[in-house]
């Protein structure tokens, strides 16, 4: 690893708010760096448990989850849902030995452009400071 | 469907807004080379119409049976290129986007590592679409009715249009009178009329319209639904009131120059609102110029301050308020000819006269010898009987100290106290001053992030009364799209339940927040109504049988895409 390390982050946002904030922060030239990767879905609460695994056990060095403000679902109760969801596999990936801080779930409303350059920029350089997921290496045959 | 995918890839320059941070051509050459590509090319404008014909002449030459468009965001063109698919005869859920431009090229300014990015979006969305399923398109019935929030001028402008295109109207008003705020206004900018000969009629016409149902001294506590079926609960109605479209006419409040103490508002009695000075110029017109009797004598001296509460960036008010610079010159004009003995003076940053006959009517103002004075007022103290204004005149940068009998401060808008209630209440965003957000400020100012949920008048930034007017009319004309068409298209993305592999555990029945899961009594297994499904996917990522799958966003097709970004 001689070049600096740059963290890959892949995002689950949702529809309604933080994917729709993701696009007010382009449509205001907000800067954020280019570590992350979006994938859109419909609401935080289809964030299905192997979306946040699969990633990490692949190497991908954070899981960005967005989702709108409690009491803001598009569909009700959906970001309710995708909390418990998150918490409970939080506490899976610690006691797997895995980093569970590597997992982020943030509420991004459509109207927070800037806190979504925010939340990519400030969980990227926590990344780096924290360093690649080490299932990097070992899947590296 | 061909088993084997054929995938045509198309990236958008978008002008220059793609191409000038993404390496456009480059992203096409890579595109090329992904698995199931057939042909990938970029173009300088893909949503022009040459451009949607180049994809739809590739879909015939190639026989294609995905595409993939790599450009703006997909909440901006998404229906435009899945009616192009459509037109030539795929599917419109077999067309995919990447969103290269307000998530890459926009907020990245590394050439190299925005490419790189769009590169591997690009690679995501492909491997989407090479497991994307055709789904069936479906329309559901409009309640052709109207509910219209706010009773000003706003309100019942867009209430009368739909009203008089023969829909059913609710017009929800908090106090107990319409007219709003332009009802404590005596008169109007430029024409000096009176407010009560244009408001009474205007009044007369909504009260007296057979479509409108005007609900006084009450207010929205709930809205359920979506575009063309809300199902809106107004305190003291008793059943909630099912329409197809809502407009949002809430206004804005006056702002409270207590705020900035040291301009001694509620202090002195020299100090006085903007508003304030209408309603004594009314009162003046009916019993003379007594009534402009400050202390028990007439004002020698009258200074108005403009921007009180506008383009403050410390008040969190960097906005123009976009009306005082003219009832500044009307009332400034009205104290002249009530007062020819007077000396009037204008305290302004700028003079901003951008309506019609804004600038003629400043001009006139002028003429009547109001002065003019370049520089903002930092504080206002009390000698004897009178009030000293110390500032600066920023054209001679020179500090100054004005004495004024009376003071008028020309206060500004900003968003009602009440705002966010409102927007948790209908999920509607709000920009970072507080005013309604409208989906894009230049191309479309009426609509918001809710369809089906229109904006008139102040509620969405300051706005005098001839561009309320005509974004009321813009908004009751949107509104009519889903009441005159009389469907609305609904959800095809919705989840279905794969019935050998459902344990019958009802957990998808618990979480579903619509009601549309349900257990077969017969079989004990889950099945999903699609009219009620809204495609949220909660029972799909609860179900622990993995028997639920929301189309569109199954978990083939996100973990394709998971893969595909790592490369």
């Amino acid at each position: 690893m001689a070049e600096k390390f740059e963290p890959k982050i892949v995002a689950f946002l949702c529809n309604w708010c933080t994917y729709t904030g993701a696009d007010l922060a382009g449509t205001s030239r907000i800067q954020y760096p280019p570590n992350v990767r979006i994938i859109r879905l419909m609401c935080s609460g289809s964030v299905d448990p192997t979306y946040v695994l699969k990633p990490l056990l692949d190497g991908v060095d954070g899981v960005l989850v967005g989702g709108c403000h409690p009491g803001d679902c598009h569909y009700q109760s959906g970001n309710y849902k995708a909390r418990r969801r998150i918490i409970a596999l939080k506490e899976i990936i610690k006691n797997a030995g895995f980093d569970e801080e590597r997992v982020w779930l943030r509420w991004i409303s459509a109207s927070e452009g800037q806190r979504f350059a925010e939340t990519v920029t400030k969980m990227t350089e926590f990344l780096r400071e924290k360093g690649p997921n080490p299932m990097r290496q070992k899947w590296a045959v | 469907m061909d088993p084997q995918p054929r995938i045509g890839v198309y990236i958008c320059h978008c002008g220059v807004n793609i191409a000038a941070t993404v390496d456009v051509k480059a992203v096409a050459e890579f595109a090329a080379t992904l698995p199931g590509v057939t042909v990938a090319r970029d173009y300088l404008y893909m949503c022009s119409d040459p451009g949607q014909r180049l994809i739809q002449e590739d879909i015939k030459a190639h026989n294609l049976n995905r595409v993939v468009v790599a450009s703006c965001s997909p909440r901006m063109h998404e229906p435009t290129f899945r009616g192009a698919g459509e037109q030539a005869g795929l599917n419109p859920y077999l067309v995919e986007m990447a969103n290269i431009r307000e998530q890459c090229a926009w907020v990245h300014s590394d050439r190299g590592l925005a490419t790189d990015k769009a590169k591997w979006l690009v690679a995501s969305v492909v491997a989407k679409a090479a497991r994307l399923e055709p789904l069936e398109a479906r329309e559901v019935g409009v309640t052709p009715e109207a509910l219209v929030i706010g009773g000003g001028v706003a309100g019942m402008t867009a209430a009368l249009d739909i009203a008089e295109a023969g829909f059913p109207v609710y017009l929800v008003e908090r106090s107990d009178h319409l007219g709003g705020r332009v009802a404590d206004l005596n008169r109007i900018f430029p024409t000096l009329e009176r407010v009560a000969d244009l408001l009474g009629p205007l009044t007369e016409r909504v009260q007296s319209h057979p479509n409108i149902t005007v609900l006084l001294n009450t207010e929205v506590t709930q809205v359920e639904g979506y575009v063309g079926n809300f199902e809106v609960t107004v305190r003291g109605v008793e059943e909630p009131l099912g329409v197809g479209a809502l407009v949002i006419a809430t206004g804005y409040d006056v702002f409270n120059p207590r705020r900035k103490p040291e301009l001694g508002y509620g202090q002195y009695p020299n100090v006085i609102t903007s508003l304030e000075m209408e309603h004594r110029l009314a009162a003046a017109e009916e019993s003379g110029p007594e009534v402009l009797a400050v202390n028990g004598r007439l004002p020698k001296k009258v200074a108005f301050i403009q921007c009180v509460g506008s383009r403050d960036v410390q008040l969190g008010h960097p906005y123009c308020s976009r009306v005082c610079c003219m009832y500044t010159a009307k009332q400034s004009r009205l104290v002249r000819e009530l007062l020819p003995e007077a000396e009037v003076t204008v305290f302004y940053m700028d003079v901003r006269t951008f309506a019609k006959g804004a600038e003629e009517f400043y001009d006139e103002a002028r003429k009547k010898r109001v002065l003019y004075r370049r520089g903002m007022v930092s504080e206002i103290y009390r000698r004897g009987e009178r009030v000293i204004l110390a500032g600066e005149d920023t054209l001679l940068g020179r500090p100054f100290d004005f004495e004024a009998d009376l003071v008028v401060l020309a206060v500004g808008m900003e968003p009602r106290a009440d705002a966010a209630e409102l927007s948790s209440l209908l999920k509607l965003p709000r920009s970072s001053d507080g005013f309604f957000l409208e989906i894009h400020p230049k191309m479309r100012p009426v609509d918001t992030a809710v369809d089906g949920v229109f904006l008139a008048g102040c509620c969405q930034g300051p706005k005098d009364i001839p561009d309320t007017i005509a974004q009321a009319k813009a908004a009751a004309s949107s509104a009519l799209i889903p009441l005159l068409r009389g469907t609305v298209p609904a959800e095809s993305a919705t989840a279905v339940v794969d019935v050998e592999m459902c344990a019958g555990c009802g957990m998808c029945v618990e979480v579903c927040p619509y009601g549309a899961a349900d257990l077969d009594a017969l079989w004990n297994v889950s099945r999903i109504n699609p009219v009620l499904c809204k495609g949220c996917g909660a029972c799909a990522a609860t179900c622990p049988s993995k028997a639920i799958r929301l189309q569109h966003f199954t978990p083939d097709q996100v973990l394709a895409q998971v893969d595909a970004l790592l490369g």
